[in-house]
């Protein structure tokens, strides 16, 4: 079937200015998904401001130079550099001004200065049913399995284009029909110990995502609702190991009151039945390094981290020194209340290195070291931060890390799986 | 060896030694946007260079910021000299329509099945501006 554009949209596309460039980029990819037609949306979330070399700067100043403005409220995902002054960002120029021109591109654009990759957790929650446009793979896994609201992954460039446009391409997860489960995930066969603990919903996040694919299931087995930051790390987890986009949990997320209700059809292609040893040795693939006599540093914050996290990461810290600094992304939503309360002032004389509007993976924070480990909570930490950081990864639970960044060397009290 | 692939995104015909990868890539983290080296080191192709080879790609996972990362590549000119794709990956081939609109030269992206891929590991292959793709002689 071929792309039809409405008159409207066609007389868009035909302009020189930035309003037909965007519209050209959505149909052209509306073309290659092979979608009939654009559909409006009411919001996006933008993870193009982020800078990954000059390319995407100038992209975003044509647009700018080009006149164009976003029709629909547009959240931003993290860019470069820390625009709070929190923490010391390590890139030099002319890289650092190439990545501010790139934020200030975006601003002029009208999008808000969220600069965070849980906009979700900052007040953006677009209503179930609703069509957006968002782009980071796991704000996208979370707008549409949590929220239920309908997204594909929008890339750079054309999650701004839709938002220029207000349109996206009609295909993938917008329609109802694709967004049923087809394989079930059946955590039940692991203890209940395992599925309350933290480390349980990233290390199963992991598993999820390189056991389905791009495939939608469901997770059968859980009990109780686990809580937004539980489904947030689990949805980012699955999202770096897979191409995630939308996963349910039955009883749980919105669209599957229960295992039935969702699948396409009466019986699921397949079913995964859990096991301790595939959560063990999920748990083991996450860390890359051989447990080493010491550490260099500890990040968490991957997505970033909520204002409950940090009152769990104080809680354990319990005012003490730290040997080696914990890295501990947010956005700038938590920041106003962590300020309120002297928090901040408390974590910072501990040895917390609060980074805020980016992270540790996206940009050079943590210092270069050859053969430096770094320990994390975080499953898209322990998937990116080796290529993106060069230092090898141990993954334990938000407990094990803090007594890790303490003593200056792993600790591991909660082997259980 | 020779076939008639699904133009996927029209690009200049490219010439390239084949990169066959076995495993699916993330692009944004897999592939370092300034030198072209895969560096994801869970990857079975780790350390080798994209940059002038005609990529071959089983399948495509992770971050929606691949398109970023392919544009770079493409306006450093360290772009491969052409894409062969398993499946049409909307995210990553939106780098090179980004990257015409910017008026960039891009390389040509096609469609062929993976089973396919084998056959030409090891070759210097050539893509046309008709998708024709064929070992080079």
């Amino acid at each position: 079937m071929s792309l039809a554009l409405s008159p409207e949209e066609q007389a868009t596309a035909a302009g020189k200015d930035g309003a037909g460039m965007a519209m050209r980029i959505v149909a052209e990819s509306a073309r290659l998904l092979g979608a009939p037609r654009l559909i409006p949306i009411c919001s996006a979330h933008i993870d193009g401001a982020l800078y990954h070399g000059d390319s995407g700067t100038l992209f975003a100043e044509r647009l700018v130079e080009g006149g164009a403005r976003i029709a629909v409220r547009s959240t931003l995902n993290v860019g470069a550099l820390d625009l709070t002054g929190c923490s010391r960002i390590r890139l030099e120029e002319p890289q650092r001004g190439m990545a501010r021109r790139m934020m200030d591109a975006y601003r002029k654009l009208g999008c808000e200065q969220s600069w965070t990759c849980a906009p979700y957790q900052a007040g953006h929650r677009p209503a179930q049913g609703s069509d957006v446009a968002w782009g980071e793979s796991n704000a996208v896994v979370f707008c549409n399995s949590v929220l239920g609201a309908r997204t594909n992954r929008y890339g750079d460039f054309l999650d701004i284009a839709c938002a220029i446009t207000g349109r996206a391409p009609d295909y993938g997860l917008h329609r109802a029909e694709n967004r049923r489960a087809r394989l079930v995930f059946d955590v039940s066969g692991l203890s209940p110990s395992f599925l309350a603990s933290e480390i349980a919903w990233p290390v199963l996040g992991s598993l999820y995502g390189r056991e389905v694919g791009d495939t939608i299931g469901v997770v059968a087995g859980i009990a109780n609702h686990p809580g937004d930051d539980a489904l947030k790390a689990f949805g980012a987890a699955a999202a770096s190991s897979g191409a995630v986009g939308l996963f349910h949990i039955a009883g749980v997320t919105p669209e599957a009151p229960n295992v039935e209700t969702i699948l396409a059809e009466p019986e699921p292609e397949a079913v995964i039945h859990v096991t301790p040893q595939m959560a063990a040795k999920a748990r083991a693939g996450l860390s890359t390094a051989a447990v080493p006599k010491t550490i260099d540093a500890v990040a968490i914050g991957s997505p970033h981290l909520s204002f409950a996290e940090f009152e769990m990461l104080e809680r354990l810290i319990a005012g003490r020194r730290l040997a080696v600094p914990i890295y501990a992304c947010t956005g700038r939503h938590v920041l106003a209340f962590l300020e309120q309360d002297g928090r901040r002032k408390r974590l910072e004389g501990s040895g917390v290195v609060i980074v805020a509007d980016t992270c540790v993976v996206v940009t050079p924070i943590m210092p270069e070291l050859s053969g430096g480990v770094l320990m994390t909570n975080s499953g898209k930490f322990a998937h990116y931060a080796p290529g993106n950081t060069g230092y090898a990864v141990l993954y334990a639970s938000l407990a094990d890390c803090v007594e890790s960044a303490v003593a200056g060397k792993p600790r591991f009290t909660d082997l259980a799986a | 060896m020779s076939a008639a692939a699904e133009i996927l995104v029209r690009g200049k015909a490219g010439k390239g030694e084949a990169l066959v990868l076995t495993a699916p890539i993330s692009f944004w983290g897999g592939v370092d946007p300034k030198t072209g080296r895969i560096a994801d080191v869970r990857h079975p192709q780790h350390g080798e260079v994209i940059s002038g080879r005609v990529l071959f790609l089983p399948g495509t996972i992770g971050s929606s910021s691949a398109s970023a990362v392919l544009m770079e590549l493409v306006h450093n000119g360290r772009g491969p000299a052409a894409l062969i794709l398993h499946e049409p990956d909307a995210i990553l081939l939106l780098g090179l329509i980004v990257a015409r609109e910017m008026g960039w030269e891009t390389p040509m992206a096609v469609r062929l099945g993976r089973g396919v891929f084998d056959a030409y590991r090891g070759s210097t292959v050539k893509v046309d501006d008709d998708g024709a793709v064929s070992v080079a002689a």
